[in-house]
């Protein structure tokens, strides 16, 4: 995926105008924020269990490698293979070897965003592998070229208009307008697709150390026929989602679907625990876990350590006003939203990424609403510092901020300053109490006026009644 | 002053820069309040800005400097006291900025500890009930972001709006929403500023009031300014005034003054 988070402003404003985007945006904010808070609402310990997760995930971010040896031998235990990959090039060839052994040409694919982060489809499609998306969202997605726009309704930016166009086009049936039929064409056309596959991807929420077992939830069974079905399953996954126990897994089950969607629990909750055995009715033979790490141990014993709690349920998405301004592909990468913002300048570099961590208000509702508490604000700010470090903030940026940071720290100066300028404004405003246009301030007087000041400064005023007191 | 027996606690007001440039009524209405309460209120000549708009742009070290500054203006009152969840949020930052074995460390514990933004500071440290405001109109209250999740300011200012007989509260859709003020934000992604505060004066529009109350002068300037370009007729004011009872000037972004008694 092509990275465009430096057009991120020129991607919002575009974004901004799109009417189309704006309808679909409407139905994400009036959606998943209810029925967060109806589901968050039935669970009384629901604050206690976020503090169980936040514990725990430090605990296990502290012994990460303890933990991924663990499940590693696990897994070889039960048949498969665990394959260490560092970057993303790593996990492609790895995934391409394997695929290649099998003699692959098709390729089914449960929903992943490891798997977008390293660009996977392109990759295969450039070997003359076919991969196949079989989740709803990503088929959808997979039909138009497009990408996911959030990490678990990655067609979450689409209208119905927009999917019956597509499925018209690509499977030359009548146009419908109606979901159900809809869903029934896309599981018409998935199916063939999941008989005729050769290795099954799918991603992973949790890996379990203790029994080697890996899980994904879904909410349409497509994850449970793409690793059941072909003779090979491909485990995607990142480091960070390995999990000590079943009850642990369990711990943070109850959370994640809860902040994602609002249900109790998702659909289809399947655990995979290597390859199938002689009295297994299914199952594959060949079990692989590709384990990417790409840049996440970077981030261990850092002060970003704290996005490894993150459990991918898009809550701070879900929440977050900008995102809900101007939706997921303004991001210009693989994950959007607060998570993303904090995300993505480790994975692509604070160079390019740099105006993501700069879009939020700060308004702190991601952390009110992250199941692991993480700090995304603070750690936004954090990529700030790095910013300003390199001397990569705007040149204009940095100059105001010192000349105003000279005045702050000298308060007469200061004071001589905010007088004088109380007065420039209230001259500009004419007497009316607001100005229509104000020079260097023109991203705020280009959409609304600015107040003026209504007198003197307090500082001013004060010393003058402070005076007027002294004397007799 | 209050002729109270025993001389009244001095407690340090921390103007704000913004209430100091745009709306000094602000501030008086907070030494008003303050003193209503049995207070002395003093006015350290030795504040500027909280710092926070170096904090937000990764610049530490400026803001170590204006926390120093400000640690040391304040010290030795046993409150200090703003009108703003959002600068003395930026206070309780003060901490973060200065390693463990650092001195001003434990000077900023301290700081954070006198603290209090002043709706707050009324209703959960001196349990204040004096408010005295012929106030009368239909109010929609704005929650700021800071004041709200920084330092749980929200059931605060109702309680003490309360009082006033005239008033009522019709609370608007999403009052709890960002209104894309964010301090610098609002200047450099200004799209997405603007499209924020256009779903916020909406909501506050569709209230059915006909004032915006907010305990924050960054989000009020910002609704201010976004309802007199929209031409709505809804008024816009800081709580204090309407507690302090000073809601005889003219509303933010109302004013209208003698420039040529000054100029």
């Amino acid at each position: 995926m092509d990275i465009k988070s430096p057009e991120f402003k020129q991607s919002a404003r575009i974004a901004l105008q799109d009417a189309n985007l704006q309808k679909a945006l409407g139905n994400l904010k009036a959606g998943f924020p209810g029925k967060r808070a109806a589901a968050v609402a039935r669970v009384p310990e629901f604050e206690e269990l976020r503090d169980q997760a936040h514990d725990l995930k430090n605990h296990i971010l502290e012994h990460l490698d303890l933990y991924l040896e663990e499940f590693e031998a696990r897994v070889v235990e039960n048949g498969g293979q665990v394959h260490w990959c560092s970057t993303s090039e790593d996990a492609r060839q790895t995934i391409l070897q394997i695929c290649r052994e099998q003699n692959a040409k098709t390729v089914t694919k449960g929903k992943s965003m490891v798997t977008e982060e390293i660009n996977l489809n392109e990759f295969l499609e450039e070997n003359d592998i076919r991969p196949v998306e079989t989740d709803l969202g990503e088929y959808i997605l997979q039909l138009r070229g497009d990408h996911p726009s959030h990490i678990i309704a990655p067609a979450i930016h689409l209208n119905l208009e927009d999917v019956s166009e597509a499925f018209h086009e690509h499977h030359k049936r009548p146009k419908s307008d109606d979901p159900a039929e809809l869903m029934a064409e896309a599981r018409e056309m998935l199916r063939k697709q999941f008989v005729a596959a050769d290795v099954g991807i799918t991603g992973a929420n949790f890996l379990v150390a203790e029994t080697g077992s890996t899980l994904i939830v879904t909410n349409e069974g497509n994850g449970d026929l793409t690793q059941t079905l072909p003779k090979t399953h491909i485990v995607v996954s990142s480091i960070e989602k390995v999990v000590p126990t079943l009850e642990d897994m369990s711990l943070f089950l109850r959370l994640l679907a809860r902040s994602a969607t609002g249900q109790e629990y998702s659909v289809y909750n399947t655990l995979s625990s290597g390859n199938r055995r002689p009295d297994d009715q299914d199952g594959p033979e060949n079990f692989h876990v590709v384990l990417v790490d790409n840049g996440r141990s970077d981030m261990v014993g850092t002060q970003f350590q704290d996005m490894l709690r993150c459990i991918r349920c898009s809550a701070c998405m879900n929440h977050c006003p900008v995102y809900g301004s101007v939706g997921g592909h303004s991001y210009g990468w693989v994950y959007p939203g607060p998570m993303g913002s904090v995300l993505t300048p480790q994975m692509i570099g604070i160079e390019k990424a740099g105006l993501l961590p700069n879009a939020s208000t700060f308004c702190g509702k991601c952390e009110e609403v992250c199941p692991v508490r993480i700090p995304l604000p603070k750690l936004m700010r954090h990529w700030r510092e790095k910013e300003y470090e390199k001397h990569l903030s705007p040149k204009a940026v940095r100059w105001g901020l010192s000349g105003w940071a000279f005045l702050a720290t000298r308060p007469r100066l200061y004071r001589l300053f905010s007088s004088s300028a109380s007065k420039v404004m209230r001259m500009l405003g004419g007497g009316k109490g607001k100005v229509t246009k104000l020079p260097l301030a023109a991203g705020w007087t280009d959409h609304r006026d600015m107040p003026t000041p209504t007198g003197k400064t307090f500082m001013q005023q004060w010393d003058e009644r402070q005076k007027q007191e002294k004397q007799p | 002053m209050s002729d109270t027996h025993t001389p009244p606690i001095k407690v340090g007001l921390f103007v704000t820069c913004l209430a100091d440039m745009f709306r000094p009524e602000v501030a008086f209405a907070t030494v008003k309040l303050l003193e209503q309460a049995g207070f002395l209120v003093d006015v350290p000549k030795a504040q500027t800005c909280c710092g926070q708009p170096a904090f937000n742009s990764g610049d530490n070290e400026s803001t170590r400097k204006i926390a120093r500054q400000t640690i040391e203006a304040f010290d030795g009152y046993r409150y200090v006291i703003g009108p703003s969840g959002s600068c003395i949020g930026m206070l309780h930052h003060y901490p973060e900025l200065f390693a463990d074995d650092d001195p001003w460390k434990a000077r900023a514990e301290d700081l954070k500890a006198r603290a209090f933004e002043i709706t707050s500071f009324l209703v959960d440290e001196v349990d204040f009930s004096g408010i005295q405001s012929d106030f009368k109109g239909k109010i929609t209250y704005h929650d700021s972001c800071s004041g709200l999740r920084e330092l749980g300011i929200k059931q605060q200012p109702r309680q003490l709006l309360s009082e006033i007989d005239g008033l009522e509260l019709n609370e608007m859709q999403e009052a709890e929403t960002c209104c894309g003020f964010g301090g610098t934000f609002c200047v450099k992604y200004a799209d997405i500023s603007n499209r924020m505060v256009s779903n916020k004066t909406g909501f506050a529009a569709d209230s059915g009031a006909d004032t915006l109350v907010g305990g924050d002068l960054g989000c009020l300037l910002n609704m201010a300014g976004k309802l007199k370009r929209e031409g709505r007729e809804m008024e816009v004011r800081h709580v204090v005034e309407l507690l302090a009872g000073m809601t005889d000037s003219a509303a933010i972004g109302d004013a209208d003054y003698d420039l040529g008694q000054e100029l």
